[in-house]
């Protein structure tokens, strides 16, 4: 339910939806009106322009590229409110957050809870600032969804460890500027062996070459580890409590990965495109009932999962803990992507088809690409085969089949 | 379960309460078992009045509390998980029609009755099995109304009836002129077929060209509300068994098959819930409600469906059985299913508002 506002809240709300309009008046560049260029660790590095990197860096020394986090450590100190008012303002004006990545989104927030004030200090405001890019070393070739089954080995040599193993499907690995990783300190226990350890990437030993995957170049790497030195200090949590940290942190990529996150989907809707490709009648309605039935069926399970979506989040909130639905958004997101990638592609024909070339728009290809790199989706960040047995065990309370 | 403020948890628990303690399922095979065509429980429903849910939507000034759609939405999914058969929706729903479309008479001379429950009243819409509202045949001249109206629900107690005819709603109070012929359905409610004979109609005059549509949008939502109640219960009911029948030694919960079907039930059941409290929040805000009443329905009608059919097989043969209410759930199910339209009645409205 909306609450409603106290008259002084909705006064103060005013007056820092005030400044944030001339923040963004002050600071926005003109020539970035609609287009969106945040540090993305999915894609490839791009060259700043003079006009872009004047608005990371306005954006990165409010702190608003990372509204919610604290003040101390360079982020925006709001409250999620103010947030949401930062938001509204930004899309408003045709303006974006910057700041983004893995850092942002997954490591960030981990960090903050588990992290030493010196780990804090050292590594949240460069992300506030969107100056590092970070990569999470996770799966190996045999830990996949077992993931407790990692090999990559951190032995204790006094001051440092002397990291040895491979990562595999380290997105943005061949970008990034530092890893977050969990990596085995003792093999005599499955789960309570791993530990949480941040790597910097070029440390002499660390190798990363990029998979060629289905649907070309991809994000994703191979990263290995040969007798790579990792200070002490580097080493977040206690030794041993790398599986916990680990899994706290897959859950904040579990919402950011489920497409609910805001702006997870953009461009022309589904009937729109198929009214471009398709035939339509007289009224512009489409000629072909069966597909104008499959639209309207996916929209609407694409609403209640938007529904869905808040709803987690403001549970969440209200609760002050993660909220039990948000388990189910990973799987449901990520089913409803494919799906409309799937159709979307079924509409266009074998014009949705296209690999290169310029017969085919870049939209076009675009949605190829993104159809086929869809697939991950269901696969990375915990499968949807995991999440239900999550699902089951944890918040269903079935027994372990095993 | 969207974030309630406290009169609505209030009102919830109260619900939960009464519905567990006073209204179980076992209430409801009592009066199946009567074979009244009525099929209510008069005192019940005097209770649940008594408690102030028949005005809930009922402006204050007409003796109801003005709370809106959301808490009675809360109130009827209760009711939903118990199979509560009551005229509660029926006459909330007329009551909505009137309070939209009613001249200030009309209001005054219903209202209080319907929230104190000394009157209960139905929408009479369709005329044959489908609903499809573009298709009212049924016409008023010189302020008599005549027609035919199909499977009218909860029509054997109403003392009142909100007819659809050509040129707009009206209100025909039972007595001369209306005829019941009982419809019996699976779920065993109360369903009439209702000739209307040159029987006195007074016009809803004030709600516009839209006001049928409106009253739609809110017997979607809140139909789907209980089925939202009764699709958690065949859930919650479902785990419950198989986590205690066992078979090759082992309890159903731990074999693999059957927890990813449950996982993909849960995940279903949160689309149904999300899609019906963000239905009764539009109607409340009035942003948006027709989308989100067929976004409400539509979901709720391919869960429930869903839901019930499951919890049948996941029962096994038990569940076959008559002892066992899971089936008194799926024979409901169908019904509201059918109610105020199907998934593919309901689809195409979609893509029509959607300019598709």
């Amino acid at each position: 339910m909306a609450t409603q506002l106290e008259p002084e809240a909705r006064d103060s709300a005013d007056v820092f939806r005030e400044e944030v309009r001339q923040f963004i008046a002050d600071k926005f560049p003109e020539e970035l009106k609609g287009k969106s260029v945040s540090l993305s660790a999915t894609e490839g590095p791009i060259k700043e322009t003079e006009a872009q990197k004047a608005w990371r860096e306005a954006m990165g020394e409010r702190g608003w590229g990372t509204p919610t986090w604290p003040k101390e450590y360079g982020g925006g100190g709001l409250n999620r409110k103010q947030a949401a008012i930062l938001n509204e303002e930004l899309s408003r004006a045709g303006a974006y957050n910057p700041i983004g990545g893995m850092g942002v989104m997954m490591f960030g927030p981990t960090l903050l809870e588990y992290g030493s004030e010196e780990q804090k200090h050292e590594h949240i405001p460069p992300i506030c600032r969107g100056e590092i890019r970070w990569c999470q070393g996770y799966s190996e070739p045999n830990a996949g969804s077992d993931l407790a089954n990692l090999q990559t080995m951190a032995e204790d040599k006094g001051d440092h460890y002397l990291v040895n193993g491979q990562k595999t499907w380290t997105s943005g690995g061949q970008w990034a500027d530092k890893c977050f990783a969990i990596v085995r300190t003792d093999r005599s226990d499955k789960h309570k062996g791993i530990s949480f350890l941040l790597i910097d990437m070029d440390s002499p030993g660390v190798e990363v070459r990029p998979i060629t995957m289905i649907s070309g170049t991809s994000p994703f790497c191979e990263t290995f580890f040969t007798d790579v030195k990792v200070p002490k200090e580097n080493l977040v949590g206690e030794e041993g409590q790398g599986w916990t940290i680990g899994k706290r942190l897959l859950q904040h990529e579990r919402t950011n990965l489920s497409g609910a996150a805001p702006g997870g989907r953009a461009g022309a809707s589904l009937a729109d495109i198929a009214k471009k490709y398709g035939r339509t009648n007289k009224d512009g309605t489409l000629a072909d009932p069966v597909l104008r039935d499959r639209i309207a069926d996916f929209e609407i399970r694409w609403t209640s999962f938007l529904h869905t979506a808040r709803r987690a989040v403001e549970e969440s909130k209200a609760q002050g803990g993660v909220s039990e639905i948000s388990s189910a958004l990973k799987k449901l997101g990520t089913k409803l992507g494919q799906e409309r990638a799937e159709l979307t592609i079924e509409i266009m024909g074998l014009q949705g088809l296209g690999w290169e070339g310029d017969n085919f728009s870049p939209v076009e290809l675009q949605g190829v690409r993104a159809w086929l790199y869809g697939k991950a989706t269901t696969i990375y960040g915990g499968s949807t085969e995991i999440q239900n047995n999550v699902i089951a065990k944890r918040v269903l309370g079935m027994l372990d089949h095993q | 379960m969207a974030v309630l403020n406290e009169e609505q948890e209030m009102l919830r628990d109260m619900a939960r309460e009464w519905a567990t303690n006073e209204s179980p399922v076992t209430e409801f095979r009592k009066v199946r078992a009567s074979g009244e065509p009525e099929a209510f429980d008069r005192a019940a429903y005097a209770t649940m009045a008594e408690m102030g849910w028949a005005g809930i939507i009922i402006p204050e000034d007409h003796g109801g509390s003005d709370f809106g759609f959301m808490s009675v939405g809360l109130v009827v999914e209760e009711l939903g998980k118990t199979l509560t058969a009551s005229p509660l929706i029926a006459t909330t729903l007329a009551a909505s029609a009137i309070i939209l479309g009613g001249s200030e008479d009309q209001k005054a001379k219903w209202l209080p009755k319907l929230a104190s429950g000394e009157a209960i009243a139905t929408l009479a819409i369709d005329e044959g099995p489908h609903h499809d509202p573009q298709a009212i045949e049924a016409s008023v001249s010189g302020g008599k109304l005549t027609g035919t109206k199909a499977f009218v629900a909860e029509a054997h107690g109403a003392d009142l009836f909100v007819v659809a005819a050509k040129d707009g709603l009206y209100l025909v109070e039972k007595g001369d002129g209306v005829t019941l012929t009982t419809r019996r359905l699976t779920d065993q409610r109360s369903h009439a077929d209702i000739a209307f004979d040159g029987a006195a109609a007074d016009k809803l005059a004030n709600g516009g060209d839209d006001l049928l549509d409106k009253v739609l949008d809110r017997a979607r939502v809140l139909t789907a509300a209980e089925m939202l109640g009764m699709a958690q219960i065949v859930f919650d009911t479902t785990l419950a068994y198989l986590k205690q029948r066992v078979q090759f030694n082992q309890v159903l919960s731990s074999f693999q098959a059957l927890q990813h079907r449950m996982a993909d039930l849960f995940a279903d059941l949160a689309q149904m819930r999300s899609a019906v409290e963000a239905g009764l929040q539009a109607i409340d805000s009035g942003a948006g409600a027709e989308r989100a009443a067929i976004v409400a329905k539509a979901e709720a009608n391919r869960v429930l469906h869903t839901m019930s059919n499951e919890g049948i097989q996941l029962h096994g043969g038990i569940g076959m059985t008559d002892e066992y209410d899971i089936g008194l759930y799926l024979k409901r199910a169908r019904v509201l299913e059918a109610a105020w339209g199907t998934r593919s009645y309901l689809k195409n409205r979609f893509a029509t508002l959607g300019g598709y």
